[in-house]
């Protein structure tokens, strides 16, 4: 426990000391301020709630989540920190979790940097408070699932484009196949809804908390994350 | 301290490691060496668990690397042949990490730190990014990582590799006297290097341990026999067919303006060829043991491998 704090709190600290997720951050407040804000010009102000900024921010979770990945472990890689890490008393899974939960802050940093949407409109309207409490209860899944999706990504090369391009394949994928489940018919549509990203998350945009949704993005995390790890393992059997 | 049995290595199909077996004992210097591609770095990265190996056992301690490569990982302290360095950390806040990593706490990581920065001479860099140190300042982080936590055991993947020589100078002599409270094992190919820190040597070649000793015995290992080297007045030829003539010399050589004399090493034929000289009225001006330098050795036992082969 205490080594994975131990790795989070330095690819924290990377972070920050970089200008990645700055820019990263600045680029995700001016383009979802902007969906917001024209959503909310486009109804002419009668629909005091944040579907702009959820609208756009959807995808760019997806995307924002393989660039803030891609450097963790590919960049071990490419300097031989990897060999570091490998052989401190350290397990596997200590790493990835730490990894995991270092970029899941800034994650949510960025998430708690658009608060001021709802407080905007709490200050000049009465926005429904629910649907904004689940949408953001989604969105937080929803990265948890994405961050996954790109350290795995990244726990399978050493060039960092690679991975974010590998990330960036498995979540549009994951995200689209939602749509092509509204085409197919029967058991098959159901299935490739069920395994979308995109097919959960418009119930917690209308305030429902399905379970199935909650398990289904927590299963996508683990599932992810445990095969981060295994390929780790298997770096040690090349 | 460290015991390896029949360890074997497969890269896919390439055999980098051969059936190799060797012991370091408790506080021994022991020196790993071989040219490049040898299996030098593999078996150094099997031995600190970064991999498995194909077939075979490494222990350090008691622990067995394969099912109880936790415990053996905390015994260790481990520089890499390409130093691992975060490029976006100071000196500091890289051995920091290093050390909590390694299971310190605050405050013993904070004192360790003064002290390897004191060990390693980094008094100077211990704010300066990693990515701005100079390649010889790279590799004494990389040993002061590999010391933090004062481990048992000390394995160092050519330590000296790419630092101008009065850096080098001083790394040696910073490994021999870590040498006095820690088992080390340091690979190199570079063969004065291996003479003079360790004090026994291992030779590998394509993967396999051609020659294994200490360093003063390694020339007896080799051609099985001893040399002397001899400096004579008189005629060079007739010399050497009298040198031939004591029995207990294997070979004679003439190298102007010494006569090498080989033999077997349990024979002592001094005080023979002393009489042998004076007998001839030839002045015997000088007269020394010469030991193989590892170079010889080294070159002797590759060659012949390959003859062999």
């Amino acid at each position: 426990m205490k080594n994975i704090g131990i790795i989070s709190r330095k690819e924290l600290k990377s972070y920050l000391s970089s200008p990645m997720a700055y820019v990263v951050t600045a680029v995700f407040l001016v383009l979802t301020g902007t969906f917001f804000a024209t959503y909310l010009a486009s109804t002419n102000y009668s629909d005091t709630s944040i579907r702009g900024f959820l609208g756009a921010g959807q995808i760019l979770i997806l995307l924002f989540a393989a660039v803030l990945t891609m450097r963790l472990i590919a960049e071990e890689r490419k300097l031989g920190t990897w060999e570091l890490l490998l052989t401190v008393p350290v397990r596997d899974t200590e790493i990835i979790l730490g990894k995991f939960l270092g970029s899941l802050a800034v994650l949510t940093g960025m998430l708690v940097l658009t608060f001021y949407y709802p407080i905007l409109l709490m200050v000049f309207g009465d926005p429904d408070l629910g649907p904004i409490i689940t949408s953001y209860l989604g969105l937080f899944l929803l990265g948890c699932a994405s961050l996954a999706i790109g350290i795995f990504a990244s726990s399978l090369t050493s060039n960092q484009i690679v991975a974010a391009v590998v990330a960036g394949g498995i979540l549009f994928t994951l995200w689209f196949l939602g749509i092509a489940g509204n085409f197919v018919p029967g058991a098959l549509g159901e299935v490739l809804s069920y395994i979308s990203l995109s097919h959960h998350f418009p119930d917690f945009i209308r305030g429902i908390v399905d379970t199935k949704a909650v398990v289904y993005y927590l299963s996508i995390t683990a599932l992810f994350l445990y095969m981060a790890i295994r390929s780790t393992e298997t770096d040690r059997w090349r | 301290m460290i015991r390896i049995q029949n360890l074997t290595k497969y890269y896919g199909k390439r055999l980098a490691v051969d059936d190799i077996s060797f012991n370091v004992d408790k506080g021994e210097i022991v020196g790993f060496l071989g040219p490049n591609a040898a299996g030098k770095t593999t078996t150094m990265r099997i031995i600190t668990g970064y991999l498995m190996p194909t077939r075979g056992d490494v222990w350090v301690a008691d622990y067995n690397m394969a099912n109880n490569s936790l415990d053996g990982r905390r015994l260790i302290g481990y520089m890499p042949e390409i130093v691992p360095l975060y490029t976006d950390m100071t000196t500091r806040s890289y051995l920091d990490f290093v050390a909590r990593l390694r299971g310190l706490d605050r405050k013993r990581t904070k004192s360790r730190i003064d002290e390897v920065v004191e060990i390693c001479s980094l008094e100077e860099y211990i704010d300066v990014f990693l990515g701005k140190l100079s390649k010889g300042f790279r590799q004494r982080v990389g040993l002061a990582q590999a010391i933090i936590h004062d481990p048992e055991v000390l394995i160092l993947d050519e330590p000296t590799i790419g630092i101008d020589p009065i850096q080098v100078a001083q790394t040696r002599r910073l490994i021999k006297e870590l040498g006095k409270e820690h088992t080390i094992l340091l690979s190199t190919h570079i063969l004065p290097e291996a003479s003079m820190i360790c004090e026994r040597v291992i030779i590998i070649h394509e993967g396999r341990i051609v020659a294994e000793d200490r360093i003063e015995n390694l020339s007896t290992v080799v051609k099985g026999g001893n040399r002397i080297r001899l400096k004579v007045q008189g005629p060079a030829e007739k010399v050497t067919d009298r040198l031939r003539q004591i029995n207990s010399i294997r070979e004679v050589a003439y190298e102007k303006p010494f006569h090498i004399v080989e033999f077997p090493a349990d024979q002592e034929p001094q005080a023979k060829i002393t009489e042998a000289m004076v007998q001839s009225r030839w002045t015997l001006l000088s007269m020394e043991s010469v030991e193989m330098s590892l170079e010889e050795i080294f070159l002797q036992l590759t060659t012949e491998e390959e003859t062999g082969s």
